[in-house]
């Protein structure tokens, strides 16, 4: 029975069941394979809904409300498309520009058009946006960034400011507090805490001096 | 088979990644300038109102439109700008999000 599973979920076999007898089996393709242009709907669930009712428009899917994902262009975008969003608001919406550099655990990243796909997490850093010779920083609490084929990037932070809002006062405050707590602290969560407000300060004291 | 993938230390200390990034939103929050730092305390408030509910019967409601910030990280559960629903740990009370 197991083994029936496994071999099923290797192959990712769905069985349509719509009023279509004998049920056919057949193989879902990956998301990343699938036709983005999904406005004309599923063909064979419109035509099951058209023998069944005839006279009624079948109703819509979600994938067709939604705009369809650009396509990977051929040749090399010379832009990078940058969506910057917070939770609240979004810093950049389809901005075209030349780089964005993250800063993700593993180090500053710097992102061109035809980066290969990839997901970073983001450490609280200096994030910098270059379009031509402007240069937009911003510092970032923590989040994520996704860049896709298509020279789409996604970055999705959960605090984003520019660096003329922080209060260098404030930083040198909470950093020498911090550092103090960490050498005080007991348990490991009092400790990972001090940690993570020592980091928090020193990134931002490096991004104001920086 | 044992997993041995480094951990982060907040990880490894019992932190999940929500509770972090929180935390590290919450310290940036901080050190803001004054407009930008009551805009931005004021954007995460939340209001909610607890109820402790014995023998099936509500009493009464404690915490009317408490409005909190930097919620103590050791507890249960963070409070962000989406709705949550949160189980009291003591007792059964039932604790809506307004």
């Amino acid at each position: 029975m197991f083994r029936q599973v496994a071999h099923r979920l290797l192959t990712r076999s769905t069985t349509t069941t719509y009023p279509i007898f004998p049920a056919t089996t057949t193989l879902r393709s990956f998301s990343t394979e699938v036709s983005t242009d999904a406005s004309s709907g599923d063909s064979a669930f419109i035509d099951a809904w058209k023998k069944v009712a005839p006279n009624i428009d079948p109703p819509k899917t979600p994938s067709q409300y939604m705009e369809p994902r650009p396509p990977t262009p051929s040749t090399l975008p010379s832009k990078l498309t940058v969506n910057f969003v917070l939770p609240y608001a979004a810093e950049l919406s389809k901005a075209e520009v030349d780089m964005v550099i993250v800063p993700a655990t593993t180090g500053q990243m710097g992102i061109l058009p035809g980066h290969v796909p990839t997901i970073a997490e983001l450490k609280p850093g200096l994030l910098s946006v270059h379009e031509g010779n402007d240069v937009k920083k911003y510092f970032i609490s923590s989040g994520f960034a996704f860049v896709h084929s298509n020279s789409y990037a996604d970055i999705l932070a959960v605090e984003a400011v520019p660096l003329d809002r922080i209060d260098p006062a404030q930083v040198q405050k909470g950093l020498s507090e911090f550092t103090q707590k960490l050498n005080s602290a007991s348990s490991d969560l009092d400790k990972a805490e001090a940690q993570i407000g020592v980091d928090v300060h020193s990134a931002l004291n490096s991004a104001l001096t920086g | 088979m044992a997993s041995t993938a480094a951990v982060p230390f907040w990880r490894s200390a019992g932190m999940t990644y929500i509770t972090y990034s929180n935390i590290c939103a919450n310290l940036v929050r901080n050190c803001l300038k004054e407009p930008y730092k009551s805009e931005a305390i004021g954007r995460e408030k939340v209001h909610f109102s607890a109820t402790k509910w014995a023998d099936g019967k509500p009493q009464k409601p404690s915490n009317f439109f408490f409005s909190l910030k930097l919620f103590p990280i050791v507890s249960i559960c963070c409070f962000s700008r989406s709705r949550v629903w949160l189980r009291h740990a003591i007792g059964d009370s039932v604790c809506t999000v307004v």
